[in-house]
């Protein structure tokens, strides 16, 4: 654990980052800085922090996406190295920036996709995929469209929804609802956090959008340079921060709720 | 001219057949190269540059050039074998043919495979990883389906060129549709030059459509569109097949040159067979060298040569020694060094000689060489394909210390197009043409000897040396051809008009043997 005076919670970490580094250019600049994290079971992480802060490297090493060049991964104790890969994606659920889902596969295919992987029987995989298309709200004849027929939100719906088929413990999103419009960005953001309580999945965010995180997750962690900034639950960040670049960052939503407030109380006052 | 479209038309679905077998062939092992070549390709940059750079020089090779690179590289091959394992590969016909059209086939897949590949967005690829997908699952789920179209569109270029080119697999004697291509251009029957490209066309219009459609499918998703595609390639190909399975196995091959007399003998020799109750096949448009190390070889059992152009081309001799003494010694040698039989002479020459127009030698004054030389500075010689480099030329020119104004080489039939119209004012002939009498030509007499006889024998491949069917059905012909049939049945070809079909001109040739006494037979 590094700044941020955050307490370390009663049950065991679920997923620990113990001193990674990681540089792509051969240790000329690094995209992590000796990071160690640790983060709780069921607990809703948000990685917020500027392009190239090291916040979408952090969470790929946790499915070894990317592979640090030191330091340990470890799942429920386990080093995430000693893994078969392929095998370890199964157990985690992952939403991608720009939805990535594959566009000569139907919804159905997309979604069944992990549990199809798992070897999980054909008429499992049909139910568990009507099933999730309740959970995010979208209609079942989606299961036979192929991903282009539908819009951006309805993707990205389809994308959580494949992310979560094979019942993983850990949802790892990668910018899940940037691309979005501000309304579908809300209304998925929240239908998402019901999903994560329901489910009692651990999930951690990348994002670049302080105010989702702040809505959204347990806990922030501030990225810069590939350290860890600052690491906390929103409303104590909120509150100030010694770390001038993290009080900056955190006083912007504020700021937005302020001047939202003032402007209602003028149009009602007025 | 309905006879001659008949004529065409009843070689069709052998032809077709052949084609179409050796090009699918040809794409089916293409696209079993190529695809895991790219796939691996794809993977390593510098491996790519490679496979790229050399697929892309095959190409450059020319078509007929890549398959006579083949056939010695082959010969090589089956002498190796043959030493090492007892059989020997075959040099001719369908091997080389397969394996040159199978590398120019690979490029376009190869390329477009590479491209297609590495044209997959990031996202999908992290994609797959991400939802657990091993490196082997990600290539046929995600990374092959979505370049599939520009994998296909590859495959489908591949498969035009291959249709395209197979034509060219009949020079090294593998039967396709360019057999009506070279045996049309030679005997100048455009009906056959036509059916060939026609035919060509159609067969490669149908496999890039068919193809079409499993592209199609592929990109839709369709599987019914993928089934029907392949399904008709397969069934296209086991029709073209049949013929083949059922007419298969012919008990003698005969072989022939690129021109109609060769042509004619061959079928004659064919029908000669048959009547025997065998079944006959032919081997067309072959070069000099190419036939002669196939008799040899045994890959076809027998065909007419000529006594001067094996005296020189596989004997090596530069002397002139008299006809009787040169076949005799032609015999012995050909039984000696490579157990090849020389049954015996038809009965005619096929000489290489000079020939001018009839009017223009004579108002030269012109009727032996030796007083042609002095006019040859203002001449212009006109020749066929191999002349100028034969060593006959050489002969003559030292012989008469001949000095053209210009030589031209030309496609026989060209040739006597090229005398008829001024372009040149000498030919390179060929006794036994019929066009000599046709065109009013006339042939300048060889005065001083330059150049040996040419006396067309036939040749016996060594396993058929003591074959009784053969020597039966082909001994008959021996001296039973005079030149003047000979010239008569190579017109009905050769004409511009009223052209006749070459069945008609190996039946005029049978009707018209010469009898001769068979006492001793046997």
């Amino acid at each position: 654990m590094t700044a941020g005076g955050h307490k370390p919670p009663m049950a065991p970490p679920l997923i620990e980052l113990d001193g990674v580094s990681k540089s792509f250019d051969g240790a000329q600049n690094f995209a992590l800085r000796d990071v160690s994290l640790a983060v709780e079971a069921k607990s809703f992480i948000a990685l917020v922090g500027a392009s190239g802060s090291g916040k979408t490297t952090a969470m790929k090493l946790i499915n070894r996406l990317i592979e640090p060049d030191r330091g340990e991964v470890r799942l429920d104790g386990v080093a995430v190295k000693t893994l078969d890969a392929p095998l370890l994606r199964r157990r985690i659920g992952y939403v991608f920036q720009g939805v990535g889902l594959f566009p000569h596969m139907t919804i159905g295919e997309n979604i069944g996709i992990t549990p199809q992987l798992l070897g999980w029987p054909r008429a499992e995989i049909d139910a568990r995929v009507a099933e999730l298309l309740d959970l995010v709200e979208l209609p079942q004849s989606f299961a036979t469209r192929l991903p282009h027929a539908l819009s951006g939100g309805q993707r990205q719906r389809a994308g959580v929804a494949r992310a979560i088929a094979a019942r993983p413990h850990v949802v790892l999103m990668d910018e899940p609802f940037g691309a979005l419009d501000p309304i579908t960005r809300d209304t998925l953001g929240t239908a998402y956090r019901a999903i994560h309580d329901r489910l009692g999945v651990t999930t951690i965010m990348v994002t670049h959008d302080v105010q989702e995180a702040v809505l959204l997750a347990d806990r922030i962690v501030v990225m810069g340079a590939g350290r860890i900034l600052a690491d906390g639950a929103p409303g104590e960040l909120l509150a100030g921060d010694s770390v001038p670049e993290v009080a900056a960052l955190m006083a912007m939503p504020r700021r937005q709720a302020e001047r939202i407030n003032a402007l209602t109380a003028a149009t009602a006052h007025g | 001219m309905d006879e001659r479209w008949a004529g065409a038309l009843a070689l069709l679905p052998g032809y077709a057949a052949q084609h179409m077998l050796l090009s699918m062939a040809a794409l089916a092992l293409g696209i079993a190269i190529s695809l895991p070549l790219a796939i691996v390709a794809s993977r390593r940059p510098r491996l790519r540059f490679f496979a790229l750079a050399t697929a892309s020089l095959a190409q450059t090779i020319p078509g007929l050039a890549l398959l006579a690179l083949f056939y010695p590289l082959l010969l090589a091959l089956s002498a190796l074998t043959m030493r090492t394992f007892g059989f020997a590969v075959p040099a001719l016909g369908f091997l080389p043919s397969l394996l040159a059209l199978t590398i120019y086939s690979m490029l376009p897949i190869l390329r477009n495979a590479v491209t297609g590949l590495d044209g997959v967005d990031r996202d999908y690829i992290d994609a797959a990883d991400g939802v657990g997908m091993t490196p082997g699952q990600r290539l046929t789920r995600i990374e092959l389906p979505l370049a599939a179209p520009v994998i296909m569109a590859g495959i489908r270029t591949a498969a035009v060129w291959t249709i395209g080119i197979a034509t060219l697999s009949t020079a090294v004697g593998q039967t396709s549709l360019g057999n009506y291509i070279f045996s049309g251009l030679q005997t100048e029957n455009w009906v056959y030059v036509l059916t060939g490209c026609i035919a060509v066309v159609a067969l490669a219009m149908f496999v890039d459509q068919v193809l079409g459609l499993i592209e199609a499918g592929v990109a839709l998703r369709d599987r019914r569109r993928i089934v029907a595609g392949i399904v008709a390639l397969l069934v296209a190909t086991a029709a073209a097949a049949a013929p083949l399975v059922t007419g298969r196995g012919a008990d003698y091959v005969f072989g022939a040159k690129n021109f109609s007399e060769q042509y004619i003998l061959a079928s004659l020799m064919a029908s000669r067979i048959e009547a025997e109750g065998q079944r006959a096949g032919l081997k067309e448009g072959l070069g000099s060298a190419v036939i002669f190390r196939a008799l040899a070889g045994n890959e076809i059992d027998a065909y007419v040569d000529y006594s001067g152009t094996l005296w020189t081309n596989v004997m090596e001799r530069r002397d002139v020694p008299p006809r009787a003494a040169m076949l005799e010694e032609l015999t012995r040698f050909m039984r000696e060094k490579y157990g090849v039989t020389v049954l015996g002479s038809l009965g005619f020459e096929n000489a290489y000689g000079l020939a001018m127009r009839t009017n223009r030698a004579a108002a030269l004054g012109v009727r032996t060489i030796s007083e042609l030389a002095p006019h040859a500075p203002q001449l212009a010689l006109g020749s066929d394909l191999e002349f100028l480099s034969r060593p006959e030329w050489t002969a003559l020119r030292n012989a008469y210390r001949l000095a053209f104004r210009e030589e031209r080489s030309f496609n026989p039939t060209f040739m006597y197009r090229a005398l008829q119209d001024g372009l040149v004012d000498v030919i390179s002939a060929f006794t036994s043409d019929g066009r000599l009498a046709g065109d009013r030509l006339v042939v300048l007499d060889d005065n001083r000897h330059a150049i040996p006889s040419y006396d067309a024998v036939i040749l016996l491949a060594p396993k058929r040396a003591n074959d009784e069917v053969l020597r039966r059905a082909l001994t008959p012909l021996i001296g039973a051809i005079s030149v003047e049939t000979m010239r008569q049945a190579n017109y009905m070809l050769d004409r511009d008009t009223d052209k006749a079909s070459l069945a008609d001109a190996v039946r005029f040739l049978a009707a018209n043997l010469k009898q001769m006494p068979q006492a001793g037979k046997n």
